[in-house]
């Protein structure tokens, strides 16, 4: 069963993208949506199965590499965290299948964009049931490759192409980081198997590493490195930069790898490695600044952006600052929890952007929409829905999951919990402000794009449906599963899968936090909620002087904290210009002047000289006789030893 | 002892002086004259050195025969020698500097001269003391050194041979002398009677 | 006062040859130009005779005429090579000259006296006795290089080479001169032992000598009359000029060097490797400008020569001597199978305008003839010094004597040059295989696909039993000493 889960989607992704041009784009949508529900159902049943019945599992493949010491195995590890994220990348994946028989429906190259999402699916599940940390790497990797090939789905588009290339790169610097991880781990314990890897990691304690005259703590060190990989993948603050460029991608991809699973996987990742980072306070301590600092930055920027992906997306960066909070904190569970509500939510707020796209034409500026709300009442309601969740409405999922972070971060016990808290709290009240303007400039108000609202018209079932569930599930996913994420349940339904400490008892502690506390993150998302109403339903003109007034400042959240421009400056143009020195200088001038061109060069400038020493006088040649021999004797006479 | 000296450095400069105008003079009539100086010359030397029949052979061969052989091939062949020489001046500086490199280091070798005290035994073949010198060259000429004899006798075959191939050409339109033609020549092929009219003239 | 005729057996070679040269030449004389078949084949025939008499000579070592005249196993190696040498040549001319209307019976008479001088300087044991041989051979040698006598080039390369010859004895005359001074004796032993303390007169003597020396196997800066030579002179010629005298000046420069100079090993040693860098890196450079291919077969052979004299720098003492000279010999008998195999080639390039001479002409003559062109191949890889062809086993043994002796520079600059030199053997395969066809050229004599297949052969399979020549060659180094 855990292989079906696994194997279907790269069977539909061999299938469409192998025979995709013989049967046909219909068959190859109806093939690898079809696997993948099939996929999702056992992924439940797994769920239920495991998590529910405690079933735990590890299904042996096969040897994937034996070289000396280091044995790696291809093998599927089948616990609780893997079953949730199972259920998660399962679940999202075939709605958004569904919803792209629809949305992709004039595009020519179907086979190719289903077999793309089924394998971007089966490398997302061989990440999420490693059982070690090579194969966890090649899922990474995996999903990073079909990352960049679905953002650059579209390659005609020059955007599209740069987008997909700077997604690889950014990914590449955290990935180089992993994988110096890996290399740690396996150096300082001998074994790259998760549970040889968490046995040995106590003994770890006190130990450094000699890291280029560093002696730094093994355990931190390793921690860091690993988290440099997570914070690539799932957009932290400083390597964030790629995700909104990526939006570039087809709406579904997005969807599904940028908001629901493979942007979640560096959280996974950190939960994943629990014991790891219990171990480790100032590599928790980190994790928690990372993510409240991506939290409040990512919020600040979406504030003013106007491009309705790019908004959602600049959420979706906040939302996983959120749940590095919580793993920061040590409060895994919840950090999953979370990471289970958004999915549903943010793809839900995607696919319902999505939906809108499709209404206007492909206009994705919110400055040229308004008023859509009696055109698509549907997609209307259901973006509603999203947006209630993620700005945590009471009993929503959204509620539910991010106050259960803010009172960890209240609650949470290291140095950086109660800046983690400040920076939630006021990202709550940014996050409810900016999801509310979306809606606001969206779909109420009036339309500013006469031609394209006239012929807005909702959209057909194959991409409703999808809405409904995805907003189903931004509802239920939260109170129901209360218990078992953050509640009392969490040591019996999480087990060995997740690993506190002795000294957390953060669980227990969020339990305690004050009312107002409590209270807190409600009291900000409707002060959001009454501003962002108050800018744009109330009195438009507000925001536009607003603008003006804090100029400087409305620039600086519009061009995203200059972070593009800094890169750029820093790193783009200095390697370029390393590249071009390295090119011109040290290839073209230096290898080539000096190696094969300057030899041969050299050697034809010998020729020629010397071939025009053949005069064909006969003199010169007496003379280049005794010249020689004149030359051999004075030699002799001063210098030849005699 | 100091007349023997004195005539050596004056044949030996003369010599020089003269192979050096040689090469030097304008006329290549007069080089040729300066060369038969130098070969007398040199044949005083030999006189010096008490080879009388060398410096007779010189006298003889070199200035009686190969000597005036060169200026009648020089009066005869009308070869514009100055014309020959034009890149003469051009290259004195360098050739003067290579000349005098050789010529320093040659004085420093001869001031540095020491014979080894054996080597004067060494001479393969001294002369004997109670015949001539022509005498001596006669006895080793043909039984020490008949080796080299003969390879010189090759060598001058060589040059020989050489000097036809190069040079002897049987021209397709010249008339040779064929003695025994002509000797065989009878009446019936010299001549042949025509009876000619008068006033119609020899036709066909 | 009698007179005992020294033993005439050891010279019997060179007798044959020299008297059988004067018997053809009064049957040319008296025959006209129609012998002029009757005596090249005659000419041949004794040249295979006088090698088998050389084969066949007995005794260990044989001297004559006062010492003068050696025969040892060197001599009768090289001996061998050389005659077969010159016989080639002979042979390869028969139709060359036909076809161009030069026939002349003193072209083979010519050679027959060049072997004699060829003989009697690789015997020779003192330095008259290698004058003469020396000036025997040259002597024929200027004439035949000007025998196409209505070709201004050929007459020019013969006055040329003529001209610089003559220098070129009066220097070694000079050296020789010079040693006599300083040794009192001419023969190689009497100098050896007189040379014990050395001295600057001694050693000016043995510059000029090289200089002569050099000036025949054409080594740097003494070669400057070889390409012009080279490419004037009749094809057949100048195959002849490549192979046998070559031979013949490498067996002089290296008995006259290791017999009569060990008492000043420090001079000549840097004289040789002075020479045989110089002389290997303008072989390599010069021969990349080349667009005529007997031009730069020119520069190939001084190349060639540079890469055996770094065999003899090597021989300086003990039992290096020997294997050194192994190593010359092996190279100079590979080299002579490797020219002359590519002579062969050079010699059937003709269309029916007549000869050509340009590398361009060979262009895809794997095409055209490619039997022809595989084996020109193989020979030029072999000259390259590519494995396992046999020029790779010439150089390997040349260089590991010099890494043997410590001449770690020398062989260093060896290697590389031969690397660089590589690049024009390479670029007329290169021509011969990609290019763009030339006309074909007419069909290759009898004669000239022989000596490429034997030479061809040799050189490709040698590797596969190399044991009779490293043995003789062997055999023959030893008796030097």
């Amino acid at each position: 069963m855990y292989q079906a889960i696994v194997f279907l989607p790269l069977l539909g992704c061999l299938i469409a993208g192998l025979f995709g041009r013989l049967i046909g784009p219909r068959p190859s949508e109806v093939v690898t949506t079809t696997f993948l529900f099939i996929s999702m159902a056992l992924s439940w049943i797994a769920f239920v199965q495991v998590g529910l019945l405690h079933h735990d599992e590890r299904v042996l493949l096969t040897t994937w590499m034996s070289s000396g010491d280091l044995k790696v195995d291809w093998s599927l590890r089948i616990d609780t965290l893997t079953v949730v994220m199972l259920v998660v990348v399962t679940t999202i994946s075939a709605f958004v299948h569904l919803y792209s028989i629809g949305y992709m429906a004039d595009d020519p190259h179907r086979p190719r964009f289903f077999s793309y999402l089924s394998l971007f699916t089966f490398a997302m599940l061989m990440l999420v049931t490693s059982d070690n940390l090579v194969q966890l790497f090649f899922g990474w990797e995996g999903v990073g490759l079909m990352s960049y090939l679905l953002i650059g789905f579209w390659y005609l588009k020059p955007e599209a192409n740069a987008a997909a290339i700077k997604a690889f790169i950014v990914n590449r610097i955290g990935d180089f980081g992993f994988a110096l991880g890996i290399f740690a781990v396996y150096m300082m314990t001998g074994s790259v198997v998760l549970d040889i890897v968490f046995a040995q990691a106590p003994a770890l304690l006190g130990k450094t590493i000699n890291f280029f005259g560093w002696q730094a703590d093994a355990l931190t060190l390793i921690c860091l490195l690993l988290f440099m990989g997570a914070m690539g993948k799932s957009a932290q603050f400083l390597l964030h930069t790629w995700l909104p460029d990526a939006m570039e991608g087809p709406t579904p991809v997005s969807a599904l790898i940028h908001a629901a699973t493979m942007v979640t996987a560096g959280v996974f990742m950190v939960a994943r490695l629990s014991p790891l980072f219990e171990l480790s306070p100032t590599a928790a301590g980190f994790v928690t600044l990372v993510g409240a600092t991506t939290a409040f930055f990512a919020a600040t920027v979406g504030l003013v952006q106007n491009d309705i992906k790019r908004i959602v997306a600049y959420s979706t960066c906040s939302q996983l600052g959120y749940m590095f909070v919580a793993m920061g904190v040590g409060a895994y569970s919840v950090g999953m929890w979370h990471l289970f509500t958004h999915a549903f939510f943010k793809a839900l707020l995607f696919l319902g952007s999505g939906s809108v796209i499709i209404a206007m034409h492909h206009e994705q500026d919110i400055r040229h929409m308004g008023g859509l709300r009696r055109k698509i009442p549907f997609t209307y309601w259901t973006m509603v829905v999203g947006t209630l969740a993620l700005t945590g409405f009471p009993f929503t999922a959204g509620f539910y999951s991010k106050d259960a972070i803010i009172e960890a971060a209240y609650a949470g016990t290291n140095p950086f919990a109660l800046y983690a808290f400040i920076l939630t709290v006021t990202a709550a009240l940014l996050t409810s402000f900016y999801s509310w303007r979306l809606i606001f400039k969206t779909f109420h108000g009036e339309p500013h794009d006469r031609h394209h609202y006239d012929a807005a018209r909702e959209s057909p079932y194959v991409i409703l449906v999808p809405l409904v569930f995805l907003a189903a599930g931004s509802i239920i996913a939260g109170w129901p599963f209360k218990e078992l994420f953050a509640g009392e349940a969490v040591g019996e339904f999480f087990r060995d899968s997740l690993k506190f400490a002795d000294g957390n008892h953060i669980l227990d502690a969020m339990h305690h936090v004050p009312w107002p506390i409590v209270m807190l993150p409600t009291l900000m998302m409707a002060i959001g909620f009454l501003i962002a109403w108050l800018f744009y339903i109330r009195n438009p003109r507000i925001p536009e002087a607003l603008a003006r007034q804090h100029d400087a400042l409305y620039r600086f959240l519009l061009n995203k904290w200059y972070f593009d421009e800094l890169y750029e400056l820093v790193f783009v143009r200095s390697t370029k210009w390393l590249g071009r020195l390295l090119w011109k200088g040290g290839d073209g001038w230096l290898i080539d002047g000096f190696g094969p061109d300057g030899v041969s060069a050299r050697v034809l400038d010998v020729t020629r000289n010397v071939v025009r020493l053949q005069t064909g006088y006969l003199y010169h040649y007496a003379f280049a006789m005794l010249i020689g021999a004149a030359a051999l004797i004075t030699w002799f006479m001063f210098a030849g030893g005699h | 002892m100091i007349l023997s000296a004195l005539f050596f450095y004056l044949f030996a400069s003369i010599c020089v002086a003269s192979a050096f105008m040689v090469i030097a003079a304008r006329n290549p009539v007069h080089s040729v004259l300066y060369l038969i100086l130098a070969f007398v010359n040199a044949a005083g030397l030999f006189l010096l050195l008490g080879a009388e029949f060398l410096a007779m052979i010189l006298v003889v061969v070199y200035v009686g025969a190969v000597a005036v052989l060169f200026l009648f091939v020089v009066m005869m062949l009308d070869v514009d020698f100055a014309e020959l020489r034009q890149g003469f001046l051009q290259y004195l500086p360098i050739g003067g500097l290579v000349g005098i490199v050789f010529l320093a280091e040659i004085l420093l070798v001869v001031g540095a001269w020491n014979i080894g005290p054996g080597i004067p035994n060494l001479v393969a073949a001294p002369i004997p003391a109670s015949v001539t010198n022509t005498e001596a060259i006669g006895l080793v000429l043909y039984t020490r050194y008949l080796y080299f004899f003969q390879a010189a006798g090759l060598v001058l075959l060589v040059a020989m041979v050489g000097a036809i191939v190069l040079t002897l050409r049987h021209k397709e339109n010249v008339k040779r002398q064929v003695i025994a033609n002509q000797i065989a020549r009878s009446k019936a092929t010299a001549i042949e009677i025509r009876n000619v009219r008068p006033g119609q003239g020899l036709q066909g | 006062m009698t007179y005992q005729l020294p033993p005439l057996l050891p010279a019997l070679p060179e007798l044959i040859l020299a008297a059988g040269a004067m018997v053809l030449l009064m049957l040319g004389a008296f025959r006209g130009e129609k012998s002029t078949p009757l005596v090249n084949c005659l000419a041949i025939i004794l040249l295979v005779i006088a090698a088998l008499v050389v084969a066949w000579m007995p005794g260990d070592k044989l001297s004559t005429f006062g010492g003068s005249f050696v025969v040892d196993d060197f001599a009768r190696f090289l001996k061998i090579l050389s005659f077969a040498g010159s016989a080639a040549a002979i042979l390869m001319s028969l139709t060359f000259l036909a076809a161009e209307k030069q026939q002349k019976f003193e072209f083979a008479i010519l050679i027959l006296l060049a072997t004699t001088g060829m003989g009697m300087m690789i015997s020779a044991a003192d330095l008259i006795a290698l004058y003469l041989g020396l000036e025997l051979m040259s002597l024929s040698l200027y004439v035949v290089a000007a025998s196409n006598r209505d070709s201004l080039r050929s007459t020019e390369a013969g006055l040329k080479y003529f001209v610089l010859g003559g220098l070129s004895s009066g220097m070694l005359l000079y050296g020789a001169s010079l040693i006599y001074g300083t040794t009192g004796t001419v023969s190689f032993s009497g100098i050896a032992q007189a040379s014990t303390q050395g001295g600057l007169g001694l050693v000016f003597g043995l510059v000029f000598l090289f200089a002569g020396f050099c000036f025949k196997v054409s080594a740097v800066p003494f070669h400057m009359w070889t390409p012009d030579v080279y490419e004037g002179a009749p094809t057949p010629v100048t195959a002849f000029f490549a192979a046998a005298p070559k031979v013949a000046g490498i067996a002089m420069f290296v008995r006259a060097t290791v017999t009569a100079f060990p008492g000043i090993v420090t001079e000549w040693q840097q004289i040789v490797v002075f020479v045989s860098i110089a002389s290997m890196a303008l072989g390599a450079f010069a021969a990349i400008g080349q667009r005529n291919i007997k031009r730069l077969m020119a520069y190939s052979s001084i190349g060639h020569m540079g890469f055996a004299l770094v065999g003899l720098a090597a021989a300086t003492t003990g039992d290096l001597r020997a294997q050194a000279v192994q190593g010359v010999l092996v190279y100079i008998a590979i080299y002579l199978t490797m020219t002359l195999g590519v002579f062969a080639c050079i010699l059937s390039m003709r269309r029916p305008k007549g000869m050509v001479e340009e590398i361009s002409d060979l262009a895809g003559l794997a095409r055209t003839k490619p039997a022809m062109a595989f084996l020109l191949a193989m020979l030029l890889f072999s000259m390259a010094g590519i494995p396992p062809l046999a020029g790779f086993f010439a150089k390997f043994y040349v260089f590991l004597a010099a890494i043997k002796a410590g001449l770690f520079t020398l062989a260093v600059i060896g290697v590389v040059t031969s690397v660089i030199g590589a690049y024009y053997y390479l670029l007329i395969v290169k021509v011969m295989y990609f290019d763009e066809p030339a006309p074909a050229f007419a069909p290759m004599p009898n004669e000239q696909v022989a000596v490429l297949a034997v030479t061809g052969i040799f050189n490709v399979l040698f590797f596969l039993y190399p044991a009779p020549l490293l043995d003789a060659a062997t055999l023959a180094a030893k008796s030097l000493f």
